[in-house]
Order: structure tokens, then C-alpha cells, then sequence
């Protein structure tokens, strides 16, 4: 009884912080950015301030876009949150989680990106069409680095669920520790990609022709441009699972793998801000380079796990 | 089984009656392929249900003993996109290419003639019924690829596609004489044990990929497939492109089923011509821009998916792991129905658009969404499922594939298996670009040219089939459990063992089918809170405050792809015509840049432009006098004498 009881609290947690929590991220980050540059920063809670301001407006949408306009934001939290329930927080298993949830959580993100784009050149901008161009070269870089990473967690832990596959036990120890160090190390290239986030990305300028994800959504307001807000808080918080899960110790109590979960989501957001401040964004045409390390670095873990 | 055998016949005389009645020939036409599609889907799914096969006997038995026909499993499947999208191309043609054009009967005519054909390929089951349909059916859709036969660009897609596909004919007949002499008769049965892996078996199966390859358009074999595709009219194209290159597959699915015992070279093989194909073909896509064109490459890289999953599949069997052969299998079979679906789909989108402005060029397009909204919605359903992106039917067939690999590589420690994945990853990404850039270009935006301006909606009857494909791209989507069975006893048809697991349970379809409502449901959750905050559409778009932006300021398919297509340059190798400025003043620029063909256009045209030339420096054997040539025979025949004698 308590058992069941348990798992359905857990499962309760999951959803809300998945529903709840992204909207923290990007505050952390940046009130790291301003502490570290000497300022004071807005509010940890400035985007839920902004969301709740944004979703009293009223949208402006230009004469040239369509529906599929729309479907972007839609398509970007709606994919976001299906993935939200296919990836583990920490260690207690995922809501849903099956035998190559891994793939579908993958593309998930892909429609995210696909539906973003069509937004943006439904637009009919030279601005937005560019970040939409930049954003589709970019993926194809940081896919097979993704993809590549799954393959090594795959074949190291012996299935093909993330929630198996990012809490397996004992990570620490085996053989597969250095290939997925190597892995992590792909990855936070990809998180910081795929997030629009310094090097790849400003997501803090206006200057169209340095920036990819905030330039793809400039004509979005009110209502969608929350829900563009939102989903690309959700993505943070739901990538970081990927590279969390793998370096957190298990502990025997449930709740203490929760609580663990959060402060190391904390510490990761905070980390992530400190990138941002101590690092200059790269010239575009460096950007595919930096990415391609992440591809290498994913298909190094790969043949060291041969070896 | 009277069904299929009417359903062929009512196809292949499906353009007669238009020669007679000119007026009505179309409408005809199109009834009798709709009747022959619900009589063909009817045999098929009777077969698919787990009935069990019916088969043609010979009547003489000399040739063999398994007879001319055998409507199996395998052609069952092979059966529905052949006449499901000949149905839809036969209505769709009836408005697109109608009595207004001169060559309508001609095209009706042979268009029923390929489908017949094609319906015959699929249950050959003997070397002479199988190169007779394959003959007849490269005859007829050469007919068909030079519909327009006035145009010099047609002409010249004619022309390469008839030597090629021959070529490709001329190593099947090496292929089927070999395997006579090894298995004593020319029908299809398996292989002895053993012989796969001899030096005879590697002959044999190297002509028949080289064979079926041509067919398929594998990559270096394609390059007759993108101006075929470009020069035929849509409905053509939309056939040609979603069933007609599947028989190449087809026939690879044919040889693998005879072997039982593949050697693991023939499923790397496999692997490595998928990637290839699918790589290369969307990187070439990514440069194209003209919309046809467009998506003939991209047929180019759905046939490397396939092979990929055959490869795998292959490798599941080299390797005596059933769950990977079954999962490769199933996928890339899959996928030769889903590719037929939403490659057909994109193909009559084209066809409406080509409709609508007379032109195929991307950059003359936009803002047409706004013009056609339901060929918009309908070739936005196909981009959606071509990029293999959830909920759709192209996401099913990939995850199969995906599957695969990874348990591959979970459970050997074989090499293929990663390439593929990291293929079929590359893959992924880059037909999302692909596509963004076409639906993006053509659809949404601003019109770029005055054509794009004054489109139009197409009529109904070019709208019905692209709902019908659409639809059926949602429906194996959304439920892809539907499928279950019949790919279960498709891959034990292939595999030739009746004991593989159940695809259902191994690939969680169940799951899948749950999740894809909850993905709508949320995203209709999302739509029904931003409904209410829309404001109506006043103003033009924002774009940090632009007072006038005009249509010219658009980001243009070709800067769209130049940042993919500068990163591949060392393969694709495009050509660009830059006008620079030299005096003081500023003038006129241009820019120009296209992506011509690595194999048609940057090394067989030169290669085969040297070849003439040296050809010149035999022309003095060329007397032109009937006495000299006969000298010639007389000094050959002696030469002959002398070397028998000796």
C-alpha cells in the first residue's frame, strides 16, 4: 500500500516539476551572469513575473503569417512536455518509460525545432529566416552527437529506456566510466547549443544578425511568446536530465535522490551561468567547429567502449 | 485469386476506352484504376490476414516448377502502393494533365499499361515472368517520362533513363543466366547452402544489386532519376517516385529471401549504400531548387533508409539474432509503403503548385498558403512525415529502423551497426532542413514573384488525392498497431522462418499509439489558451521595425541551405556565378548558385564527352564503302580460321 502510495507521490513530483520548475532556470542563469558582472540582476522569478504579464496580453500576429505561425509555440511546449514524461529526474523511474523511448524523445525535439522554423519563415523575414537557416545547420551537428551519446549509453547499461539508461547503477565504477565522461562532455556542447546558449548563441541580445533562437521568434507576442518562453525553459530543465542523471550518486532514500536532484539542478544552472560570463560568443563560422567536438567527443566514448 | 488477376487486367486496360471516347477517357480511366485498387487492396489484405498464397502454375514444366505468379505476402505488401497510388495519380490526372493537353490518351493509356505491369512484377515468380513485367514496365514509363516529348530537357531525362534502366536489364539477364546455372531452372527458389558466400554467389549478387540498384536509384546509380522525376508530369512523378523505384527494392527483398544464409559482407554492403544514398541524396536536395527536383534526391535518401533497414535486417540474419532481423526488416519494408505514401503526397503538392504558378523553381515561390490552404495543409502533412517527426507514418518505419541498430549494436560488437545509426541520425536532421527550406520557400512568406501572386487553388479532383494519402499518412501514424500483423508475417515471409517475435510487443506500437493522442491533446490544450489572446492580422510583420519590407528582402532557399551546403562543399561542389563590381561606382550585381549532379553532370557527361573524342581517332576504319566492310569480315574470319587451325 504505502509502496503504491510512494510511486504515485513521485510520479505526482515529476509532473510538477516538470509543469513548474523550467521557468527557474533561466532565472538562475541569470542572476548568476549579473552577480558575476557586479550587478544586482533581476528577480530568480523574473520569467514567471514575464509569463504572467505576457499571458494577460493581447497578440499581435502580421498579415503575412498562417496558421502554422501558431504551431510553433503549440508544437514547441506540447513536444517539450511529452518529453518531459519520458526522461527521469535524478533516479526514480520516468511517468512513461519503454524499450526506445530514448528515439522518440529525441525526435520530440526535432518536431519542436521543425515547427519552430516553419514559424519563423512563415514570418516572411530576412531576420527570421536566418536564425531558421542557422538553426536547422546547427542540429545537423548536434544530432549524431546526441545520437552518438545514446549509442554508448545503450550498449553500456544494456537497454533502451532513459530511465535505465541514465540511472544505471554503479556508473562510477565500471568500465564506462571514461567513455561517459567523454559523453557528458559532448553533451554540455549539445545542451548549450540546442538551450541558445553562450558560445553557440545570445539569447540576450537584440543584434538579429549574432543571435539564432530569439531571432527565429522576434514577431511572437502575448500569449504565444509565452509559450515560446516557456518551452524553451522546458527544454533547459529536461536536457539537464540527460546530463545529470548519469553523474548523480543513488542513495537508498528516494526523497534524498530528489532532493540531491534539485540542488545538483541548481548547481548545474549556475554553472551554466558562469559559462556564459566567463565565455565570448564564437564568430558563426566558428560554431560548427565547436559542435563537431562534441560530435568527436561522442564518437570517441564510442570506441573506447570497444576497446 | 480472381481479385488480383481482374485488378491487373482492369489496369492494363484502363486507357482504352480514352482512345475511343476523348472526352470521357479520363474520367474512365480513373474508375476503372479505382476499381482495380479496391479489387488489388481487397486480395492483398486477404493475404496479409494470414491466408495463405495463391500461385499461377506453368503450364509446361521444363522451365521449372514453382510457378509463373505467386501472390505471396511480400507482393501482397508490394501490391497496395502500386495501385492505391496509381488510383490517385489516374483522379489527380484527370484535372493536372487533362483532355487540354494533346498526349492526355497517350499517357492514360500507358500509365494503366506500367500499373498492370508493376502489378505483375510484384508476383513474378519466375525468371521469365519477372524480366517480361520488368521490361514492360521501363518500356511503358519511358512513355511516360517523355509525355512532354517537345521539350529538349525532356528528351535528354528520356534518353539517359532508357540506357540506364537497359543497362540495369542487361546485368538482371547475367544475374538470373548465373543462378540458372547454379540451381538448374529458372524460377525463384532458394539457394543451396554455401553457395551465397562462393565466388559465384558474390557475382550474383553483385549484378543483381548492380541491377536492382539502377532501379532503385542507390547512389551512384541514380543519376537518371532526378531529370526522369523533374521532365514527367507530377502524377507520373508521384508513381514513379513511390512505387516504380520500389521495385528495385522489391527485387533485392526477392534475392534475400532465397539465401539463407548471407554472408555479413552482403548486410554491410547494404548499410554502407544506404548511407551513402541517404546522405548524399538529401545533401543534394539541400541544393536543389527546383521543387521536383527537390524531391527526387529526396527520393534517393528514402531508398537509403530502406537499405538501411534491409541492411540491418540482413545482418540480424547473418548474425542468428531474430529480434534485429525482424526489426530491420519490418522497418524498411514499412518504410517502402510510407515512402510511397508521403512521397506520392509531395510529389501531387508539386503538381498543384506547378499548377497554380507554371513554374518548379523555389525561388519564384512564397506566401502561397495563404492562395492553396489545402494543398499547403496536405504537402505540410508530407514534409511532417518525410522528416520522420511524430505522430506521423514516417516516424513509425524509422523507429523500427532505429530500433534495430541499436539492439544490433547492443548485442555485436559489429561496426555497421553505429554507421547506420549515425546515418540515419545525419539523415534525420538534414531532410528537416530540407524541408523546412521547401515548405518554408514555397508556402509561407511573401510571394517573390508576380506567378506566386495570381496562383490558385486547384480543383477537386487534385485536391481528393492528396486528402486520401494524407489521411492515410495520419492514420498509420497516429495507430501504427494497424500494422502489426501484416508486417509480422511480411518479415516471416522475408526471413523465412515462421518464429521471429512479435513486432507489436518488441516495438511497443501500443505505446506509441498511446502516446501520439496525448501529444495532440496537449498541443490542442496549448492552441485552446492562445486562442482567445489573437488579435486580428492588421499589420505587416515586425521584423525590428522595418517601415516597408518587401518580398526581396526574404531569406531565399538557396541562403537558406548555403550554410549546409558551403559545409558540404567538398561533395557537392556547387557552382556559383558571381558578377563582381570593378569600377568606382556601384552597378549591377547577380548571384547565381546551383548544385549540379556529382555523377550525371560533374563525371559521366565529361567522361563520356572524352570517350567521343577518342572515338573520333577511330573514324578512319570508317570507309563508308560496303567492299571495305566486307574486307573487314573476310580478314576477321581469316584471323579466326588461322586461331582455331592453331
Amino acid at each position: 500500500m504505502t509502496e503504491s502510495l510512494y510511486r504515485y507521490l513521485q510520479l505526482l513530483l515529476h509532473i510538477l516539476t516538470a509543469l513548474l520548475l523550467g521557468p527557474l532556470i533561466p532565472g538562475l542563469i541569470n542572476k548568476t551572469k549579473a552577480l558575476v558582472a557586479g550587478r544586482k540582476g533581476p528577480p530568480i522569478l523574473q520569467l514567471y513575473y514575464d509569463l504572467a504579464k505576457l499571458s494577460r496580453k493581447r497578440a499581435v500576429l502580421s498579415r503575412t503569417t498562417t496558421w502554422v505561425f501558431l504551431m510553433g509555440p503549440v508544437g514547441t511546449v506540447a513536444a517539450a512536455w511529452v518529453a518531459a514524461l519520458l526522461v527521469p529526474f535524478g533516479h526514480s523511474p520516468a511517468p512513461i518509460h519503454f524499450q526506445g523511448d530514448v528515439i522518440l524523445f529525441a525526435y520530440l525535439f526535432a518536431l519542436a525545432r521543425f515547427l519552430t522554423v516553419l514559424a519563423a519563415l512563415d514570418t516572411g523575414s530576412a531576420f527570421e529566416g536566418m536564425g531558421a537557416a542557422r538553426e536547422v545547420t546547427f542540429s545537423a551537428l548536434a544530432e549524431p552527437a546526441l545520437f552518438l551519446g545514446f549509442a554508448v549509453l545503450a550498449k553500456s547499461s544494456g537497454s533502451l529506456s532513459l530511465s535505465a539508461m541514465l540511472a544505471s547503477p554503479g556508473f562510477a565504477l565500471s568500465r564506462a566510466m571514461g567513455p561517459l565522461i567523454l559523453v557528458l562532455a559532448g553533451w554540455c556542447i549539445v545542451y548549450l547549443a540546442e538551450n541558445s546558449r553562450i558560445p553557440v548563441d545570445d539569447p540576450s541580445t537584440h543584434l538579429e544578425l549574432t543571435m539564432i533562437h530569439e531571432v527565429m521568434v522576434l514577431d511572437h507576442s502575448g500569449r504565444p511568446l509565452a509559450l515560446v518562453l516557456y518551452g524553451a525553459s522546458l527544454k533547459l530543465l529536461v536536457l539537464a536530465a540527460l546530463i545529470l542523471g548519469p553523474l548523480l550518486p543513488r542513495t537508498a532514500n528516494p526523497w534524498l535522490d530528489w532532493g540531491a536532484y534539485y540542488l545538483a539542478l541548481a548547481l548545474f544552472a549556475i554553472a551554466v551561468g558562469l559559462v556564459e560570463s566567463l565565455t565570448a560568443r564564437f564568430r558563426m563560422n566558428k560554431v560548427p567547429q565547436f559542435l563537431m567536438a562534441g560530435v568527436l567527443a561522442t564518437a570517441f566514448a564510442f570506441l573506447l567502449l570497444l576497446v | 485469386m480472381i481479385l488480383y488477376g481482374l485488378a491487373v487486367l482492369l489496369a492494363a486496360l484502363s486507357g482504352v476506352p480514352g482512345l475511343f471516347f476523348p472526352r470521357r477517357g479520363g474520367a474512365i480511366a480513373a474508375w476503372m484504376l479505382g476499381i482495380a485498387a479496391l479489387f488489388g487492396l481487397t486480395a492483398s489484405t486477404w493475404i496479409l490476414l494470414g491466408h495463405g498464397p495463391w500461385t499461377l502454375p506453368l503450364p509446361v514444366t521444363p522451365l521449372g516448377s514453382a510457378g509463373l505468379l505467386r501472390f505471396d505476402a511480400i507482393a501482397a505488401f508490394f501490391l497496395v502502393p502500386v495501385l492505391l497510388l496509381s488510383a490517385c495519380g489516374a483522379v489527380y490526372g484527370m484535372a493536372y494533365w487533362g483532355d487540354a493537353h494533346e498526349s492526355a490518351p497517350r499517357v492514360r493509356l500507358v500509365f494503366g499499361l506500367t500499373t498492370a505491369c508493376l502489378a505483375l512484377l510484384v508476383a513474378a515468380a519466375h525468371a521469365f515472368t519477372f524480366l517480361l513485367a520488368w521490361e514492360g514496365m521501363a518500356i511503358t514509363a519511358f512513355f511516360l517520362v517523355i509525355s512532354e516529348d517537345r521539350l529538349p530537357e525532356t528528351q535528354r531525362a528520356g534518353w539517359i533513363y532508357l540506357i540506364s534502366t537497359h543497362t540495369g536489364t542487361l546485368c538482371l539477364f547475367a544475374a538470373f543466366a548465373l543462378m540458372a546455372g547454379s540451381l538448374g531452372g529458372f524460377s525463384f527458389s532458394g539457394f543451396p547452402p554455401g553457395l551465397a558466400a562462393s565466388p559465384r554467389g558474390t557475382l550474383i549478387f553483385i549484378l543483381f544489386m548492380l541491377g536492382f540498384g539502377i532501379k532503385a536509384g542507390v547512389f551512384p546509380l541514380h543519376f537518371w532519376l532526378p531529370p526522369a522525376h523533374a521532365a514527367a508530369p507530377s502524377h507520373v512523378s508521384s508513381f514513379m517516385s513511390g512505387v516504380f523505384i520500389k521495385m528495385g527494392i522489391l527485387g533485392m527483398l526477392r534475392l534475400l529471401t532465397w539465401v539463407p544464409d548471407p554472408p555479413l559482407w552482403w548486410g554491410g554492403l547494404l548499410v554502407l549504400l544506404g548511407t551513402l544514398s541517404g546522405i548524399l541524396g538529401v545533401a543534394f536536395a539541400l541544393g536543389q531548387h527546383d521543387l521536383k527536383r527537390l524531391l527526387a534526391y529526396h527520393s534517393i535518401e528514402n531508398i537509403g533508409i530502406i537499405l538501411l533497414g534491409l541492411g540491418i535486417g540482413t545482418l540480424g540474419k547473418s548474425t542468428d539474432s531474430p529480434v534485429v532481423e525482424a526489426l530491420g526488416y519490418a522497418g524498411g519494408l514499412l518504410h517502402v509503403l510510407n515512402h510511397g505514401l508521403f512521397k506520392g503526397l509531395l510529389f501531387l503538392g508539386a503538381g498543384s503548385v506547378v499548377h497554380a504558378t507554371g513554374s518548379r523553381d523555389l525561388e519564384k515561390m512564397g506566401g502561397l498558403a495563404r492562395l492553396m490552404p489545402r494543398t499547403a495543409g496536405a504537402f505540410l502533412v508530407g514534409a511532417w512525415a518525410i522528416c520522420g517527426l511524430p505522430p506521423l507514418n514516417g516516424f513509425i518505419s524509422e523507429w523500427l529502423i532505429y530500433l534495430g541498430a541499436f539492439q544490433g549494436l547492443m548485442a555485436s560488437r559489429l561496426p555497421w551497426f553505429i554507421v547506420a545509426l549515425s546515418a540515419l541520425a545525419i539523415i534525420g536532421a538534414l531532410a528537416l532542413a530540407c524541408f523546412a527550406k521547401a515548405h518554408g520557400t514555397v508556402f509561407l512568406g511573401l510571394a517573390r514573384s508576380p506567378v506566386a501572386e495570381h496562383a490558385h487553388e486547384s480543383p477537386k479532383a487534385m485536391l481528393a488525392p492528396m486528402v486520401l494519402l494524407a489521411g492515410a499518412c495520419i492514420l498509420l501514424g497516429l495507430v501504427p498497431v494497424l500494422v502489426a500483423p501484416a508486417m509480422d508475417r511480411l518479415v516471416a515471409c522475408v526471413a523465412g522462418t515462421p518464429a521471429l517475435p512479435g513486432l507489436s510487443g518488441l516495438a511497443h506500437l501500443p505505446v506509441l499509439t498511446l502516446l501520439a493522442p496525448l501529444l495532440l491533446i496537449l498541443g490542442l490544450v496549448c492552441w485552446w489558451w492562445l486562442r482567445p489572446s489573437l488579435a486580428s492580422k492588421e499589420l505587416p510583420t515586425w521584423d525590428c521595425g522595418y517601415v516597408q519590407p518587401t518580398a526581396r528582402m526574404q531569406y531565399t532557399a538557396s541562403s537558406f541551405g548555403d550554410g549546409l551546403i558551403s559545409g558540404l562543399s567538398w561533395v557537392l561542389w556547387p557552382r556559383v556565378h558571381l558578377r563582381r563590381i570593378t569600377a568606382f561606382f556601384p552597378s549591377g550585381r547577380s548571384f547565381t548558385s546551383h548544385v549540379p549532379d556529382l555523377v550525371l553532370d560533374r563525371l559521366g557527361t565529361p567522361a563520356l564527352a572524352l570517350a567521343a573524342r577518342g572515338a573520333v581517332l577511330m573514324r578512319f576504319l570508317q570507309g563508308g564503302q560496303l567492299s571495305l566492310y566486307l574486307f573487314y569480315v573476310l580478314i576477321t574470319l581469316l584471323a579466326l580460321l588461322i586461331w582455331m587451325v592453331a
